[in-house]
């Protein structure tokens, strides 16, 4: 693969510079690609790295909540993405096959989501968190060969691995020597190998599939989003445009890389673009945040809103008893970024957050407050160059008037954009009307081209910055002994935007007490994962229901927001 | 107080921990260490009410305040003596 040079932008250029003749070539000419030639993300993001003289800069800095420390260089990335991509091939695992990671943010995550690329596989990683149902249902769904996860989650893994027959090889990367590994398990001391200096990548090309993550819909279960190696090209771009980020810079990405966030830009943006990032394995804690940015002097800071709002609850005061002068960026991306977040940020930090609005199936950021650009507080800011965007109806694909709120669309054709779902076609298909592949949130444009969020076209639960399917909820909820029906909404919630809420009626001979309520929420939570965990539970004796007994979620989703239910005509039970 | 602890501990051992063989103290930090997050934090608090019969306000159930064991059990009984 050639390497060019590569032009560092030494000023902030404007939106509106950045728009004028904008094309995609520009992204595939700075990453030195040429259509037609191989392309592979994990090579872009350390060899060509090492190959333009940055090989001894730090590329990942690392700490745990313990305060346990690792540096790693491009260099050293380099080598340790070859020998685990060498391992996974000695293993027998082929191009194409599906490999799931499933871990916290060790540095065994990001080392093996570049090694399982470079050896030509498709790398599904998996929020660790999740439970054992979410865990089977997308490993089942993906026909995934090999699972690498940590000694701490292997008990998970193990009830489920009897109900996957395709799954040949559990890998324990800190396997503890003195808990014996069963049948199909296999430890992996990436760090005690012999170092693989020279690795003949798989010559991938642009189209083949590269990353594989789950996203939730209203209907069915969770869908596999998938991504193709093309997607670098809007991610590099966007890191560096929008993210702005610089050779110089200390990034910092929040997200974890079982969703989109954490790879797209917390893994392959950042490092395609040579830049040192700072990963911190380790929950919320303002101190500890704070203390963690100005220790390794952040440059760049993309988080999420919540994170942002817990923060503003421990106020600006903590914020002055640390040096976080070294701050000069900050972005947000998740779920709309509040107007109020926005102003604190600037009162504590010197600047706002700029958010950035995308999703799993786009890929890259789509739309968004470009650095230099006015800060309107609420909006979402403005189509990323290259990505042609609108606002819809729904039902006849037209752009509304300006103003008027609609569904935002974007036009299919930029890199990042998904190719489809991972067998599943038509549910792709299904999501473009008129020529637009259809976002599902709604929102209006104002008169200076900003798009404004106003709420999801369906019955999709953001909670938190995730998305949360009620059919996966409705379905474990079944699942529980004393749960006749049941129906999963969104429900308003000032931290989180919105949190999941259970209508739930019982079957006979069970009382819906508090520790019913418990029960169940435990229940969830360890079936599927915190996210889907419902915050709040109302026991109900009937639920709302067509006259076909389809359960009408919109009604008990308008009561939880004070909105008006709408036509209630259908109701046979009204 | 050491029984408190102790049936908290046990508590979180059971429900939020994937592998019970994982050290736990009582002033391993949960929350900052990634052992409950911010949304299993709910499940943890309503644990509390209705174990010990109290009512804890949402101001009052801070990452900080749920962070270890101890943290925890002076939480309640502060709320139990209220």
């Amino acid at each position: 693969m050639p390497i060019r040079s590569h032009r560092e932008d030494t000023m902030t250029v404007t939106y509106e510079e950045r728009l004028r003749n904008f094309d995609w070539r520009l992204a595939a000419d700075e990453l030195g690609w040429h259509q037609g030639e191989p392309l592979n993300i994990g090579w872009h993001c350390t060899d060509r790295i090492c190959a333009r003289g940055l090989g001894g800069k730090p590329a990942l800095l690392w700490e745990d909540f313990r305060g346990e420390e690792r540096t790693y260089t491009f260099d050293d990335l380099r080598q340790l993405t070859n020998t685990f991509a060498l391992w996974l091939e000695d293993l027998g695992v082929g191009p194409g096959e599906r490999v799931c990671l499933f871990m916290d943010r060790v540095p065994e995550l990001y080392i093996g989501f570049l090694g399982v690329l470079k050896m030509g596989a498709i790398v599904q990683p998996l929020f660790s968190a999740f439970g054992e149902d979410s865990l089977w249902t997308r490993l089942d769904n993906a026909g995934t060969c090999t699972i690498v996860t940590q000694q701490k989650h292997v008990r998970k893994v193990r009830k489920i691995v009897d109900r996957l027959p395709g799954l040949r090889h559990v890998v324990v990367v800190d396997a503890d020597p003195s808990k014996p590994l069963k049948e199909r398990e296999t430890a992996l001391d990436l760090h005690g190998l012999p170092r693989v200096d020279a690795y003949t990548v798989h010559p991938t090309g642009a189209e083949t599939p590269s990353v594989l993550h789950y996203t939730s819909g209203t209907t069915g279960q969770p869908k596999g989003a998938q991504h193709v190696h093309m997607s670098i090209l809007g991610q590099y771009l966007t890191a560096k445009w929008v993210l702005d980020l610089k050779e110089d810079d200390v990034y910092w990405c929040n997200a974890d890389p079982g969703w989109v966030t954490g790879t797209s830009y917390g893994i392959i943006g950042p490092w395609a673009n040579g830049v040192t990032q700072a990963v911190l394995d380790a929950g919320f804690n303002a101190e500890h945040w704070y203390r963690f940015i100005q220790k390794h002097r952040i440059t760049v800071w993309y988080s999420a809103p919540t994170a942002i709002r817990l923060l503003m609850k421990e106020g600006a005061d903590l914020v002055r008893r640390f040096d976080l002068s070294s701050l000069r960026h900050l972005c947000s991306v998740g779920e709309p970024l509040n107007a109020e977040a926005v102003v604190w940020s600037e009162q504590a930090f010197g600047r706002p957050f700029h958010d950035t609005f995308w999703q799993t199936e786009t890929g890259c950021i789509v739309i968004t407050n470009f650095p230099g650009m006015k800060v309107k507080p609420g909006s979402m800011g403005r189509p990323f160059p290259g990505i042609e965007a609108a606002v819809i109806d729904p039902k006849t694909g037209q752009e509304v008037e300006q103003g008027k709120v609609g569904v935002i669309a974007l036009r299919p054709g930029w890199p990042s954009q998904i190719r489809t779902y991972w067998n599943n076609d038509a549910g792709f298909r299904a999501k473009h009307i008129g020529g637009w592949y259809v976002c599902g949130d709604q929102a209006s444009i104002d008169k200076d081209g900003y798009y404004w969020f106003v709420g999801r076209d369906d019955d999709v639960i953001n909670t938190g910055g995730h998305l949360v399917g009620p059919f996966e909820i409705e379905s474990a909820l079944l699942e529980h002994p004393a749960v006749a029906e049941s129906a999963a909404v969104a429900s308003p919630c000032a931290l989180n935007m919105e949190v999941v809420k259970a209508f739930v009626t019982l079957k006979p001979g069970f009382v819906g007490d508090q520790d019913m309520e418990l029960e169940i929420m435990n229940f969830i939570r360890k079936k599927l994962s915190p996210l889907a965990m419902p915050q709040r539970i109302e026991f109900i004796e009937q639920l709302p229901k067509t006259r076909s007994g389809k359960i009408i979620r919109r009604v008990l989703r308008a009561q939880e927001f004070g909105q008006p239910v709408g036509d209630l005509s259908t109701l046979m039970n009204d | 107080m050491d029984d408190l602890k102790q049936t908290i501990l046990e508590y979180v051992k059971h429900e939020y921990l994937d592998d019970e063989d994982e050290d736990l103290g009582y002033g391993t930090p949960l929350i900052s260490g990634g052992i409950v997050d911010s949304f299993s934090m709910v499940s943890l608090k309503r644990f509390l009410e209705n174990r010990y019969k109290i009512s804890i306000p949402d101001a009052e159930a801070s990452p900080e305040a749920f962070d270890t064991v101890d943290s925890i059990a002076a939480l309640v009984v502060r709320f139990k003596q209220a």
